[in-house]
């Protein structure tokens, strides 16, 4: 869907700061020289295979499609080494920064996912790993933030702003413009300055081509539908990418409601949020009318971010995707849901995208073959959830 | 006096140009109104007025605290916008607005040029606008006769670096070294020669930032640029520690006279 040089429409771009020009342009010759490379292929298909366990399994909901109403498939991302689809993206950014010779990796990380999957691969690849993470997910997500150190990346915590992603992302662009000749950053998502964007879709595509040909295997047709949760937008773009071109197949994405569109406690730009530059692009993002960028809510730390990848946003306009919202209660019974209807816990970032699904239910007509990307396993939110349930509860018993 | 004219005198009179950021509206606009006559009292040519934004990227900790501090403040770009016009009535120095692109973009890229020129802002350096963005910008700061100014860093590529050149008119901004903004003590040895590489592809005033903090950097900077910028290290007097206008306007008194060759 890319439009001109890294542009998509009239997002995306590179807006940054001079110092970050050349290292930019660096990583786009160098992506330029090795994407069709066949030993970088070869790599990098090795490593999908043996190390993280590809392809994922895609699985047929028996309960969840009664539920439903009709087939409902689950793209099985969670069981991939670290849990979540991010170490498609680490694996290949990690390639790519051993070609340009650069030993040190850098990655700005809200639920912990897209910094264990970093984290991983800098063990792997015998590099110097740093993550920055906001401090307000360090305490979410804690499980995930002494996975990381186990793994002998360094975490920073980021005091500034609102303690969340968008601010790890600052730091982590920091260090960066500091730190550029020794240091590749790995971005986490489909977001930042070009050529992220296209990067972070490329090597998560693997998603969407294995889904399409294990539906095909499975059911001699494609989906009617395919569902997955919007932060940056990586997962989604990566199961997408493959169906684009195909007219019949609806592609939903599913943003974090918060607690709910109406209280403006949300993270959701494509539905509620105004064309801006956030993190080096052009996108639909949270912002008061000065173009101060705005705090977002949610209830997963992973979509707890206030813009959205540039394909998204063009994908959202020319109406070749459609984009819901999930609030944090319809995630939270989401993620009961799943865990007792199939035996599977998703991340909270997940569930969402298992809500948009369910919000539908009964609604898809009968012959409606629905795949959702389950993103990432919840065994990093168990102990959050315990503790919102538990709130909850003690609400009903005081109201 | 407009830009071009400030370099020629300070040229004349044998220095390079004192160029002083402040953050606007940190701790108040009035504050920095008030703030921005010492600093003309104590020998600042030029003033760099920040608007304050969320997400800084270009900034280091204490310009990105500060632009916090003035949001918190109620600082918005109209506000900044008038108090740009006090400074100047006040003042009659010529002014250039730091900002990322965002702000403006929500103002209105068009409508802020020409509220820019109407309050008597002389230039506009957008820090996270590369000229490779900047097109239909230079195009609205050309129409309203506002300069544009563009960073140049140790590592933009010499092709990049004359497109810079070409497209700056008020100076050039040379950036000192990899990294944000920020306090630091030294200078990088490399100075001189991407000055000297710069002084091959412009005849456009070059001034320096990005690290400057004291007198004797200001010193070395003179030897070989037109201008040399200080912020943090104002900035941080200004907001941190609270200084009365007597402390930074002696501050900046003694950086304007390390700027004598």
């Amino acid at each position: 869907m890319e439009t001109t040089q890294g542009r998509f429409g009239r997002f995306g771009g590179q807006y940054v700061p001079e110092t970050l020009m050349a290292t930019l342009r660096e990583l786009e010759e160098a992506y330029e020289q090795y994407r069709d490379d066949p030993q970088f292929r070869a790599d990098l298909e090795y490593y999908f295979r043996d190390y993280a366990g590809r392809p994922s399994a895609l699985y047929w909901a028996e309960r969840l499609s009664e539920r439903v109403g009709c087939r409902v498939y689950l793209k099985r991302e969670d069981l991939n080494h670290t849990g979540a689809h991010k170490i498609n993206n680490c694996l290949g950014q990690a390639l790519l920064a051993l070609r340009m010779g650069k030993k040190r990796l850098i990655a700005e990380t809200g639920a912990g996912q897209h910094g264990v999957a970093m984290a991983t691969v800098a063990a792997l690849f015998g590099m110097t790993g740093v993550v920055y993470m906001g401090e307000e997910d360090i305490r979410r997500q804690e499980l995930n933030c002494y996975r990381m150190q186990l793994l002998g990346t360094e975490v920073v915590p980021v005091t500034s702003g609102s303690r969340t992603l968008k601010d790890a992302i600052n730091a982590a662009i920091r260090d960066w413009m500091t730190n550029v000749e020794s240091t590749f950053y790995l971005f986490g998502t489909v977001a930042g300055p070009h050529p992220y964007p296209t990067i972070v879709r490329d090597f998560q595509s693997v998603i969407g081509r294995e889904t399409r040909e294990q539906i095909l295997e499975k059911e001699g047709r494609l989906p009617t539908h395919i569902f997955a949760c919007v932060g940056g937008g990586s997962n989604a773009i990566g199961i997408f990418a493959a169906f684009l071109e195909d007219e019949g197949v609806e592609l939903h994405g599913v943003e974090a409601g918060g607690l709910g569109l109406a209280t403006g406690k949300h993270a959701a730009p494509l539905n509620a949020g105004s064309f801006g530059i956030l993190h080096g692009g052009a996108q639909y993002m949270m912002q008061d009318a000065d173009g101060q960028v705005m705090e977002t809510h949610s209830i997963s730390a992973g979509l707890d971010y206030p813009g959205v990848g540039p394909e998204h946003c063009l994908l959202r306009d020319t109406g070749r995707a459609v984009y819901h919202v999930a609030t944090d209660a319809e995630a939270l019974e989401a993620f009961r849901m799943l865990a007792e209807l199939e035996g599977i816990i998703p991340a909270l970032e997940t569930a969402h995208a298992v809500a948009g699904v369910l919000r539908m239910a009964g609604e898809f007509p009968p012959e409606s073959l629905v795949v959702i990307n389950i993103s990432g396993r919840g065994d990093k939110d168990v102990m959050e959830v315990r503790r919102l349930l538990e709130q909850l509860r003690l609400a009903e018993v005081t109201a | 006096m407009a830009i071009p004219e400030i370099f020629q005198k300070t040229a004349e009179d044998g220095r390079a140009a004192m160029i002083i950021y402040v953050t606007a509206g940190d701790p108040s606009l009035a504050a920095t109104v008030d703030m921005t006559a010492a600093l003309a009292e104590a020998g600042a040519d030029i003033v760099e007025l920040g608007i304050p934004y969320s997400d800084p990227i270009a900034d280091g900790p204490i310009i990105q605290a500060a632009g916090q501090r003035a949001l918190r403040a109620g600082t918005t770009v109209a506000g900044v916008l008038e108090a740009a016009r006090q400074i100047k009535e006040n003042t009659g120095l010529p002014l250039v607005v730091m900002t990322c692109y965002n702000p403006i973009l929500q103002f209105g890229p068009e409508k802020f040029a020409t509220r820019a020129a109407e309050v008597g802002i002389s230039g506009v350096l957008v820090s996270d606008l590369p000229p490779e963005e900047s097109e239909e910008w230079c195009a609205l700061a050309a129409r309203e006769g506002l300069e544009t100014i563009f960073l140049v860093a140790p590592t933009t590529e010499p092709e990049r670096m004359a497109l810079a050149c070409r497209l700056s008119t008020g100076f050039v901004y040379v950036v000192s070294r990899p990294g944000t903004t920020g306090v630091r003590e030294d200078l990088p040895e490399d100075l001189t020669s991407l000055v000297e590489r710069l002084r091959g592809l412009t005849d456009k005033p070059l001034a320096v930032g990005f690290g400057l903090s004291n007198p004797e950097q200001v010193a070395v900077v003179a030897r070989v640029a037109d201008g040399a910028i200080v912020g943090s290290a104002v900035v941080r007097m200004i907001g941190e520690k609270c200084a009365d206008r007597a402390e930074v306007a002696g501050f900046v008194q003694a950086l304007a006279e390390a700027t004598r060759r």
